[in-house]
């Protein structure tokens, strides 16, 4: 897997290209602790290039919920596949994340 | 009543090994025209139960051994994939499903993938044998076609 970060104005885009599952999902925790830690406050996770994702991805996420609230960060997931957006659904997580269609709507909300 | 193997992978308990279970899984249930849904769902919760037996059971310790069995029961209605390891027991009665808020107030990233895992197969069973764990998951795939 590879995560390239990339900052466009005020909004931080997280590309994830590959398979994020139990030996990749620290590479996203590292990367989203870092925007944290830069005092990011809008951060658009692109999930275009993203295959598949097992809890381990989507534990990196559901662990940063209450920072996100507590520093009023916007996290904004999208372009997700229809099976990455299966396993999001089946413990509710995609009620709880903000998941949208496309970078045009992401940047919509995220703004 | 009798469960024909189907298909089996042998592997070292490393992390790095799981994209090569999903393959295997993969390709096994497309030899036996299982629903793309299905199928994504199923390597799913096999890749679950694969990365908690290697992390946790084995300690990432790539000198023990994982080996997966795929197996049809019940004249192919039932899908049963049994993985034994040698690692430590995981006691499947003592496990409590936590509440994903708890969780989130905790900033905790681990405990989902069984809650996944509960949701997507049909039966799941923990036993220790002799010297090995083995760890059973049976899906029912009522209309599968019979090989």
């Amino acid at each position: 897997m590879k995560i390239t970060s990339i900052k466009e104005d005020d909004l931080l885009f997280i590309q994830i290209d590959g398979d994020l599952d139990a030996s990749s999902a620290i590479l996203l925790d590292q990367e989203i602790e870092a925007a944290l830690d830069n005092g990011e406050q809008k951060i658009i996770v692109d999930c275009n290039a993203l295959d598949y994702i097992s809890s381990a991805g989507l534990g990196v996420f559901m662990s940063y919920l209450k920072d996100f609230e507590d520093q009023q960060v916007t996290l904004v997931l999208f372009g997700l596949s229809e099976k990455v957006m299966n396993v999001f659904k089946i413990l509710g997580l995609d009620n709880l994340l903000k998941i949208v269609e496309s970078k045009e709507a992401a940047v919509t909300v995220a703004a | 009543m009798g469960a024909d193997v189907i298909n089996s992978l042998k592997v070292n308990c490393s992390t790095s090994n799981l994209k090569a279970i999903r393959k295997f899984v993969d390709e096994s249930l497309k030899a036996i025209e299982v629903s793309d849904y299905d199928t994504s769902l199923i390597i799913l919760a096999v890749d679950e139960v694969c990365s908690n037996l290697i992390i946790h059971s084995n300690l990432e310790n790539d000198e023990e051994i994982l080996t997966l069995f795929i197996k049809l029961e019940r004249q192919g209605e039932d899908i049963v994939f049994e993985i034994i390891d040698y690692g430590i027991a995981f006691n499947y009665s003592d496990y409590k499903e936590p509440n994903i808020d708890d969780l989130i107030k905790e900033k905790r990233r681990g405990s989902i993938g069984l809650m996944l895992v509960r949701r997507i197969m049909d039966r799941i069973e923990f036993k220790t044998e002799d010297n090995h764990n083995v760890c059973r998951l049976y899906k029912r795939l009522p209309n599968q076609k019979v090989a």
